[in-house]
C-alpha cells in the first residue's frame, strides 16, 4: 500500500459458542469435519412446518461473559429478529440473529501488538443460529449439484462486531488473535481456525493521511481462516490505494474473496442489495437478562489475557516473550501461577524458564496437552523447591523431571529412591577432588603448562564420579584451591 | 384410497350400529358416558362416525385426509383399556375427533390447504394433538382449510372448498371452515381449528356450532404450522359450550417447546348447572354495531344480549374506540410474519420442485409462483412490501404501535365489564363467489374477529338465532386474557336456557332418506 494512505479497518468476527447444544433445539453440536452430514438434525434446526425455536440458556450466558470481558454494556432486554433471505443453506428462509437490540453494546479490548497497545473498540455483541453448509459438487456425468448438511444448522454463534479501529493488518492480526485466546480463556469457542469455529467479515476503507473522514468502505464477506481474512483485507488495501491514486472513487459495496486468483469480487451490485427486512421474532419472548444471570456470568469470568500479560511483566518482572507465551493459553498461565504459589519461594522467572523450557519441550516432544501431562503444578514446585534449596542441582533437576513426566512420581521420591541428593560435604567433596587429580597425572602437569581448558575436563570427572550429584559451587571451589589458578 | 379399503369392514359395522340409536347424535359426555358404561365401544363410535363421513362428506368435502385406519387402531386401544375396568383411564379415552389440516398429526400428511405441502409428512405431533391424544382421543381425519389458513370461506383451500351443511351454495366460513362444517354436519363431535384473525370463530357463526379462540399462550402453538406467530392460536370446535369446554380442558397449558406459551396453571372448568348470571357484567360495544351489518345479525345478538340480562347479567354500554383500525394493523403484521413464515417453502425440501433446469432464482420463483394459491401470494407481498427499508416503519413499526392500543382498548374496557359481547361477522354465510373478486369485501368479514387476535384475549362464538334462509348466526363474548373459564361458563349457562345450539341441518344421510 501507499504511504500517502491511512487505512480504516473494522471486524465482524462470528464465533461458534460451544454450548451442549444448538441455539434454539436440543441437537447436539457435532465437529463439522468427522460427522456423517445430516446426523444431528431436527424438525426445528431443518426448519420444518410447525417447529418452534427455543433459546438455549448456556449460548445466553457464554454470550454474556464474553460481553462483560469485552467491558460492554449489557442491554436488560434484547431481542432476537428474523434476517430473510433465500438461499439453500437457510432452511427457514430466515436466520434468527440479533438486529435492532442486541445482547450489548460499546465494549473495548486493548490488543497488544508489536508497536505497542492499541484499544479497538466493539460496537456490538449479538447472539445468532449458525446457516447449513453447503458443498458444491459435480458428478462424474458431469452435472453440479449442491449439498447441504444442516448439523451446522442452529449453531449458536456469537457476533463480535469492532468500530472501524484498526489501521495495518498487523493491528488486525493481533487484534483476532486477542480475541482468540480471549474466547478461549471463557472456554466458549476452541479456537480451533480449521474447523472454521471462527469466521470473519471485514470492512475497509481509505483516507488521505490527516483527513478525519472516513473514506467508503467496502465489506468483505465470508472470511472463513485468518490466512483468507488478512490476504483480502491487504489485496483490497492495494486495491483500493492504486485505485485512489489513479483518481478513482471506491465503490461501496459487498465483496468476496475469490480464493483461486486471490482477489476480491463484487458479490452484488446495489440493484441486487440484499434487503434483509428484519422484523423482531415473534416466537420468541424478548431476552431479559435478569441481575442474577449478570452475577452468575460475573462470577465465573477469568482474568482476561492482556490483563494477565501485563501483571507477568511488571509484577512477574518476566519479558514480552516469556508473559506472551504464558498467556496465550489460559492453562498454561493457570498452570503457570499454580506452580508459582505451591512453591516455598515463589520464583517467577524459574518458574517461567522452566514451563517455557522444559515442560514446553516434552510436550512438543510428547504430543501431550497441559492438561494431560502427568505432572501437576504442585509436583513442579516441590521439583523447583528442591532445586532452589540446594538438594539437586540444575542438571539432576532436569533429569527428575524427566522421569517425574514419564512416572508421574513427585520429585522427592525419585530423588530419594535415586539417591539423587546434591553432595555439599567439604570433605567429601575434597576427597574426590583429590582422587581425581591423582589419578590423571598427565592432565594435571599439562594444565599446569597453560592447557587451562582442561579444567572443564576435571570439573567434568568430579561430576561423573559422584554421579553428578556434587554440588557445583562447591567443587569450583575445591578444584581452584588445589589446582592454584 | 384409504376409505377404499375400509369399506367392507365398516358396511359390516354398519349393521351393528343401526341397531342402535345414533352414535353421531350424542354430546361429548354422553359418548363418553356410554363409553365407560360400555354401552358402545369406541370402535363402534368410531365407526358411527366413519359411516357418516363416507355419507356426507362426498358433498360436504368437510376433510382433507381421512385416517381410519389410524381412529380404528386408537379405538381398538381405547376399548381395551375399558374392558380392563380397575385402571384409571384418560379423560377423553375414545372419542372421535376430527383435526384441521395445519395441526400436524406424526406420520400423517398435513398439507396446509396447499399444493406446495401436498406430500408433506410430518414426524412429529403439535403439542396440541398430542396432548388430546395422550387423554384418549380417536382421531378421524385432517379437516380442510384456506391455503395456509389464510381466507374466511375455504374457497382459498387447493383442495377444493368445504360446503355449509346448512347450504351447500353457502360457504362454511373459513380458514377452519373444514372443522366447523364436520361438526355441524355431525360427522365428528368436536373438531380442532386454528384462529389467527377469527378463523375459528367466523365458521363457527356460518355453521351453528360453538368455539373457542384462547389466549395467546394458552395452548402450544408447537406443530401448528405458522401463518401469523404473534396471531396464530389452536382452539376447539364442538357443539355445544360444555363439550368445547371439555375437550379444551385437556388441551390447554404451558409447553416448553413453544417459548410464548405461558405457565400459568389451567384451572378446571366448572360449568354452572343452573342459567343463572347475577352479577355478570356484559360490555356492548358501539363500534360493533355500527357498520352497516346484515339486520338480522344485529337483531339476534343484541336478542341474546337481552337473553343473557334475562339470566340476571348487567348489559354495559362500552366504548373500543380503536376497533376500526384492527383490520389494517392485522393486515399488516399477519402478512408480514407470513412473509417470513412461508420463505421455507421454496423447493428445496417441500413440495415439487419446479424450474430447476434454469438455476437456483428460477426454482425459488417457479416453485412459489405456481404452487401458491393467489391469496397466499398476495398476502406474502403485501408483507413483504410492508417489511422492505424505508417502509417499515410507516407500515410495520406503526401497526405495532396501534395493535398495542387495541390491546389497551380492551384492558380499559375490562376494568367496567367481565365479557364483551359482539357480532362474529357482520354477516351470515355467504354464497360461494360472492367475494372471489373482491379481496377487501372478504377481509371486511373478519372485522369482528380480528380485535380479539390483535389484543391476545379468547374469545367464544356459537349460535344464537338463524337468519330468514336459516343460516346461522353467531355471537362471541370475549374474555380478559386466560378467563377461557369464564366463557365457559357464561356460553354453557346461555346453552342451558336457549336451544339455537340444538338445531341441526337437515342432510341427506342415508336415515333421513329413509324416512
Amino acid at each position: 500500500m501507499k504511504t500517502g494512505y491511512t487505512a480504516d479497518i473494522g471486524l465482524e468476527v462470528h464465533a461458534e459458542l460451544q454450548t451442549k447444544s444448538k441455539m434454539f433445539c436440543a441437537c447436539p453440536i457435532v465437529d463439522l469435519t468427522q460427522a456423517e452430514p445430516n446426523t444431528a438434525v431436527c424438525p426445528v434446526c431443518a426448519g420444518m412446518p410447525g417447529s418452534l425455536p427455543v433459546v438455549n440458556q448456556q449460548a445466553v450466558m457464554a454470550g454474556l461473559r464474553v460481553a462483560l470481558s469485552l467491558e460492554c454494556e449489557v442491554m436488560g432486554t434484547s431481542q432476537f429478529a428474523r434476517k430473510n433471505y433465500f438461499y439453500p443453506d437457510l432452511p427457514k428462509g430466515y436466520q434468527i440473529s440479533q438486529y435492532e437490540y442486541p445482547l450489548a453494546i460499546t465494549g473495548h479490548l486493548p490488543v497488544r501488538t508489536d508497536e505497542g497497545w492499541i484499544n479497538v473498540r466493539i460496537r456490538r455483541v449479538h447472539l445468532e443460529e449458525d446457516t447449513a453448509k453447503l458443498t458444491h459438487i459435480q458428478a462424474p456425468n458431469g452435472e453440479s449439484h449442491s449439498l447441504v448438511d444442516l448439523n451446522r444448522a442452529g449453531i449458536p454463534l456469537l457476533e463480535i462486531v469492532s468500530e472501524p479501529d484498526m489501521h495495518t493488518i498487523n493491528q488486525v492480526r493481533a487484534y483476532t488473535r486477542s480475541l482468540r485466546t480471549l474466547l478461549q480463556y471463557l472456554g466458549v469457542n476452541s479456537g480451533d481456525l480449521e474447523k472454521g469455529v471462527i469466521r470473519f467479515e471485514a470492512n475497509v476503507s481509505l483516507r488521505p493521511v490527516g483527513c478525519p473522514d472516513l473514506g467508503t468502505r467496502v465489506e468483505i464477506k465470508n472470511l472463513n481462516s485468518f490466512r483468507i481474512m488478512t490476504g483480502a483485507i491487504a489485496y483490497e488495501l492495494e486495491r483500493q490505494s492504486i485505485l485512489l491514486d489513479a483518481g478513482g472513487v471506491v465503490q461501496q459495496e459487498t465483496l468476496g474473496w475469490d480464493e483461486a486468483n486471490q482477489v476480491t469480487l463484487s458479490q452484488r451490485s446495489k440493484e441486487e442489495a440484499h434487503d434483509y427486512r428484519y422484523f423482531p421474532e415473534p416466537d420468541l419472548p424478548p431476552l431479559v437478562i435478569t441481575p442474577g444471570m449478570m452475577s452468575e456470568a460475573r462470577e465465573n469470568l477469568p482474568e482476561r489475557p492482556d490483563r494477565r500479560f501485563r501483571r507477568y511483566v511488571t509484577d512477574f518482572g518476566l519479558d514480552a516473550y516469556q508473559a506472551d507465551l504464558l498467556t496465550d493459553e489460559k492453562a498454561v498461565a493457570d498452570f503457570f501461577e499454580l506452580t508459582l504459589t505451591s512453591m516455598a519461594q515463589p520464583d517467577p522467572t524459574l518458574g517461567a524458564n522452566w514451563i517455557l523450557g522444559e515442560l514446553f519441550g516434552w510436550m512438543n516432544l510428547s504430543g501431550q496437552s497441559i492438561e494431560e501431562i502427568p505432572v501437576s503444578p504442585r509436583s513442579l514446585a516441590g521439583l523447583l523447591d528442591h532445586l532452589q534449596g540446594n538438594v539437586i542441582n540444575a542438571a539432576t533437576a532436569k533429569i527428575v523431571f524427566n522421569e517425574m513426566l514419564q512416572t508421574g512420581k513427585e520429585a522427592s521420591e525419585i530423588i530419594r529412591d535415586e539417591h539423587l541428593q546434591q553432595v555439599t560435604d567439604q570433605d567429601d567433596l575434597e576427597k574426590l577432588v583429590k582422587r581425581v587429580l591423582t589419578d590423571h597425572p598427565e592432565q594435571v602437569s599439562a594444565f599446569q603448562n597453560g592447557k587451562t581448558g582442561l579444567y572443564h575436563w576435571f570439573f567434568g570427572r568430579v561430576m561423573q564420579e559422584s554421579g553428578g550429584r556434587a554440588d557445583p559451587i562447591v567443587i569450583r571451589k575445591i578444584l581452584d584451591e588445589n589446582l592454584k589458578v | 384410497m384409504r376409505l377404499q379399503q375400509r369399506k367392507t369392514n365398516s358396511k359390516s359395522r354398519r349393521f351393528l350400529v343401526n341397531r342402535m340409536p345414533d352414535l353421531t347424535q350424542l354430546t361429548i359426555s354422553e359418548a363418553l358416558t356410554g363409553l365407560r358404561s360400555r354401552d358402545f365401544s369406541s370402535q363402534e363410535l368410531t365407526a358411527a362416525y366413519i359411516q357418516r363421513i363416507e355419507e356426507l362428506d362426498p358433498k360436504i368435502h368437510a376433510f382433507i385426509t381421512l385416517t381410519p385406519e389410524l381412529a380404528f387402531e386408537k379405538a381398538g386401544i381405547a376399548d381395551q383399556m375399558l374392558a380392563a375396568e380397575d385402571r384409571e383411564l384418560p379423560p377423553l379415552l375414545g372419542l372421535p375427533i376430527a383435526v384441521k389440516d395445519v395441526l400436524c398429526l406424526a406420520n400423517v400428511r398435513c398439507t396446509c390447504g396447499s399444493k406446495i405441502l401436498e406430500n408433506f409428512i410430518p414426524p412429529y405431533t403439535a403439542s396440541s394433538v398430542s396432548r388430546l391424544l395422550d387423554a384418549g382421543v380417536v382421531p378421524l381425519g385432517k379437516t380442510n382449510t384456506d391455503e395456509f389458513a389464510m381466507g374466511s370461506s375455504t374457497e382459498n383451500s387447493a383442495y377444493g372448498p368445504t360446503r355449509n351443511p346448512w347450504n351447500f351454495e353457502h360457504v362454511p366460513g373459513g380458514s377452519s371452515g373444514g372443522s366447523a362444517a364436520a361438526v355441524a354436519g355431525g360427522m365428528a363431535p368436536a373438531a380442532l381449528g386454528t384462529d389467527t384473525g377469527g378463523s375459528v370463530r367466523q365458521p363457527c357463526a356460518f355453521c351453528g356450532t360453538t368455539g373457542i379462540k384462547p389466549t395467546y399462550g394458552r395452548v402450544s402453538r408447537y406443530g401448528l404450522i405458522a401463518y401469523g406467530s404473534s396471531l396464530d392460536t389452536a382452539g376447539v370446535i364442538a357443539r355445544n359450550a360444555a363439550d368445547t369446554a371439555l375437550l379444551f380442558q385437556h388441551m390447554a397449558g404451558f409447553d416448553p417447546l413453544d417459548a410464548t406459551s405461558v405457565n400459568t396453571p389451567v384451572p378446571t372448568y366448572q360449568l354452572p348447572d343452573s342459567p343463572d348470571l347475577h352479577g355478570l357484567r356484559i360490555g356492548v360495544p358501539d363500534e360493533y354495531f355500527l357498520q352497516g351489518i346484515q339486520p338480522e345479525v344485529e337483531s339476534f345478538v343484541k336478542a341474546a344480549v337481552t337473553q343473557l340480562e334475562s339470566q340476571g347479567a348487567v348489559p354495559v354500554p362500552i366504548s373500543l374506540p380503536y376497533t376500526e383500525y384492527a383490520l389494517p394493523v392485522y393486515y399488516i403484521i399477519a402478512p408480514a410474519e407470513a412473509s417470513a413464515n412461508l420463505a421455507r417453502y421454496d423447493g428445496v425440501r417441500f413440495g415439487p420442485r419446479l424450474g430447476t433446469e434454469e438455476g437456483l432464482q428460477e426454482m425459488f420463483k417457479q416453485t412459489r409462483g405456481q404452487l401458491f394459491g393467489s391469496e397466499v401470494k398476495r398476502r406474502i407481498m403485501l408483507g413483504t412490501y410492508a417489511l422492505s427499508a424505508g417502509y417499515y416503519e410507516a407500515f410495520y413499526g406503526k401497526a405495532q404501535k396501534v395493535r398495542t392500543l387495541i390491546k389497551e382498548d380492551f384492558i380499559r374496557a375490562f376494568e367496567d365489564v367481565d365479557v364483551i359481547a359482539a357480532p362474529v361477522a357482520p354477516t351470515t354465510a355467504f354464497k360461494f363467489g360472492q367475494h372471489s373478486d373482491d379481496p377487501l369485501a372478504m377481509y371486511l368479514e373478519d372485522i369482528f374477529t380480528l380485535p380479539a387476535n390483535l389484543a391476545g384475549i379468547p374469545g367464544l362464538a356459537f349460535p344464537v338465532g338463524y337468519d330468514k334462509n336459516g343460516l346461522p348466526i353467531g355471537m362471541q363474548l370475549m374474555a380478559p386474557p386466560f378467563k377461557e373459564d369464564l366463557l365457559f361458563r357464561v356460553g354453557h349457562a346461555y346453552q342451558l336456557a336457549t336451544e339455537w345450539h340444538n338445531k341441526k341441518p337437515s342432510l341427506p344421510t342415508m336415515d333421513n332418506q329413509l324416512k
